[in-house]
């Protein structure tokens, strides 16, 4: 664990470092809004609704859940492939035989399409 | 005289000297000369100057730039999500700057202590799970940029942070499966042990082409550069998740993109260009640690400006092309890859 | 007190208060940032215990992955509460008897003999982790989890992938026949 601690010292640095600078130059910044100025961006006209009243294709969605499925098999690649040198021909077969029932998912998924945005 | 520490306080003493090292060439040196760099050649590939008045060569024009960004007016338009707007840019810059505490910049330095000489690794954090400390520090990169958009209530922010994060995950996998290569190879997920591994043996860019190159298009993706900077494509979406971002909280995101470059180019480095090392060479000592650190420099700085040069040659993806990219071509690419890795190691026995 | 302890106390009070903020938060966005907060504290925790390698997954698929598809399903769906709307629906009086039943487990682990034979459930596969890394086999605590994964518990890595398979079939089942709908 102990070599885990510079991490910590580091981490804080970088979190200060930014927030240091934002909350220093606030003094230094004009500060002069108008109601023009803080409208969100659009062309011209206000905007009729919030931007987050609005929904969004469900590709989005599907591409997170496949994402967390293929996240979780390289997390157990990682480990396989540090042992390999000792596992050999009998890693090789198991993980051959892992990655081969989730390549079937993976052609039944592009099967089905859902892989393509047009 | 001799000075008497503590051996946990010697530990500390080191563990800061790096940090402040590393903080110092990141921040002081690179950084800003990046923002210069990319200016200069983007001048060179299209047949102008670029910035050459501020100091020599314009080489202050970084400063410039940076001392303006932080004078600006900092707008917060009134329909955004106060706190995550102010949190966002944070979230982006800090997971990419924290990224330099696993990559070994050098060999080792010999310190004498308590009349003992020892070699000092070049590195802040040796820790046993290396690149997944990287790996997992990417994906939280995404939460920065969803954020910004979200936070913005703005179109064209939300659409741009929902687009970056859907391909950031998606070439994320792509990246995991071929790294996967490299620690076959060498048998550790530490980084300095995959250094010596290809300081003793050979780059794995050689044996693994094709997960580098898998590996190298990834972090294009990952570091929303051109060609695949969907995010902010200005032609579509105006700025994408910072449309609404001014003054230094822009300059973060900025700053942000620029740690990740320089940390994406580090880490390429590191685990398929010997990192430190050059083949034949053995480093020690003083000056073979410092020359060690020199060679690490010269690699980064190199793939630095092919970062550069790929973003002023090439022209943008559309978003349809660069997700079916990702899925359709590099995924099954990095598994054939992984598999054939696998299948030379067990054939060969080693 | 040592670093350690101190460590685990301060980041356990994290993880309990972004746990709290998870359920305070009237802004499921806000919510969900908690949880994430939840998640990195937890992941501390981990390396806290000398199980890095797990902490590095916590942060991978819990915080990477896990908590992106939280966040796309609030940002998707739009949940907004109207004005006036109670907070309570009809799953109340069902919530609160998993509250409780939940509360009764884990008051039993930790008071009871549950204890006892969680503890001697869970020492085998932790005395075997220790004995890996003493034996010298495996450098490190990646690869002793490779190495006992598979070496010893070879059928439920195998069974893992026939999950991930379900869980990317089902996914793709329903999610298709919404998009079929809209498209």
């Amino acid at each position: 664990m102990e070599s885990y601690l510079p991490i910590l010292y580091f981490a804080a640095v970088g979190a200060v470092f930014p927030i240091a600078i934002l909350v220093v130059m606030a003094l230094v910044r004009p500060k002069r809004p108008n109601p023009a100025k803080l409208a969100p961006y659009e062309c011209g006209v206000a905007a009729p609704t919030d931007a987050w009243d609005h929904r969004f294709s469900v590709r989005y969605y599907l591409i997170a859940v496949l994402f967390v499925v293929f996240d979780v098999e390289t997390v157990f690649l990682f480990p396989w492939a540090v042992v390999y040198d000792k596992l050999l021909l009998f890693g090789f077969v198991e993980m051959a035989v892992f990655l081969y029932i989730l390549v079937l998912g993976y052609v039944y998924v592009w099967k089905r399409g859902a892989l393509s945005w047009a | 005289m001799t000075l008497t520490l503590s051996e946990p306080l010697f530990n500390a003493l080191l563990a800061v000297v790096k940090i402040l090292f590393v903080w110092a060439m990141t921040l002081a040196a690179l950084l800003p000369n990046l923002i210069w760099a990319e200016r200069r050649v983007s001048g060179l590939i299209q047949d102008r100057p670029g910035p050459n008045r501020v100091g020599p060569l314009g080489l202050f024009q970084a400063v410039a730039d940076v001392l303006k960004l932080m004078m600006k007016e900092d707008v917060v338009p009134l329909y955004v999500d106060k706190v995550l707007f102010t949190l966002a840019p944070l979230i982006t810059l800090t997971p990419a700057l924290v990224t330099f505490a696993v990559i070994p910049f050098g060999s080792s330095i010999p310190i004498t202590w308590n009349g003992a000489v020892r070699d000092v690794p070049l590195v802040i954090a040796d820790v046993n799970v290396g690149i997944l400390y990287i790996f997992a520090l990417t994906s939280l990169a995404v939460y920065g940029i969803v954020l910004a958009g979200w936070s913005s209530n703005d179109k064209y922010s939300l659409l741009g942070g929902v687009r970056a994060s859907a391909q950031i995950i998606s070439y994320e996998l792509a990246m995991g499966f071929s790294a996967a290569g490299v620690f076959i190879a060498a048998g550790s997920l530490r980084l300095p042990a995959v250094v010596e591994w290809q300081h003793a043996h050979l780059w794995n860019v050689v044996p693994q082409f094709l997960g580098f190159v898998v590996f190298a298009v990834a972090i294009f993706a990952e570091t929303n550069r051109i060609p695949f900077d969907l995010s902010e494509a200005e032609a579509e979406l105006v700025a994408g998740y910072h449309t609404e971002y001014s003054s230094f909280r822009f300059a973060m995101f900025f700053m942000g993109e620029y740690a990740n470059l320089i940390a994406a180019s580090a880490v390429v480095t590191t685990l398929y260009f010997g990192g430190w090392s050059l083949p034949g060479v053995a480093f020690t000592g003083l000056w073979g640690g410092l020359a060690s650190i020199a060679v690490f420099a010269v690699k980064t700085a190199a793939f630095i400006f092919l970062f550069l040069w790929v973003r002023w040659t090439l022209p943008r993806f559309r978003y349809d092309q660069l997700m079916e990219l990702g899925w359709k071509v590099f995924l099954p690419l990095s598994f054939f890859h992984l598999i054939a890795v696998a299948a030379f190691v067990a054939a060969s026995g080693r | 007190m040592d670093v350690s302890l101190a460590l685990f106390w301060a980041f356990a009070a994290v993880a309990v208060a972004g746990a709290v903020g998870v359920i305070v938060m009237r802004q499921p966005v806000h919510s969900a940032l908690f949880l994430l907060l939840t998640f990195l504290a937890v992941a501390v925790l981990f390396v806290v215990a000398h199980a890095e390698f797990v902490a590095a997954v916590q942060v991978l698929v819990y915080a990477g992955g896990i908590m992106v598809l939280f966040l796309y399903t609030i940002m998707l769906v739009n949940v907004r509460r109207q004005a006036g709307e109670p907070y309570l629906h009809r799953q109340a009086g069902v919530a609160l008897g998993v509250g409780l039943l939940l509360l009764a487990v884990v008051g039993g682990v930790v008071l009871g003999d549950a204890r006892r034979l969680a503890d001697a459930h869970a020492a085998a596969p932790a005395a075997r982790l220790t004995e890996v890394v003493g034996s010298g086999v495996a450098a490190g605590n990646s690869q002793a989890v490779g190495w006992l994964l598979y070496r010893e518990y070879l059928l439920p890595f195998e069974i893992a992938s026939v999950l991930l398979l379900v869980a990317m079939i089902g996914a793709v089942v329903l999610g298709k026949r919404t998009m079929e709908k809209f498209d």
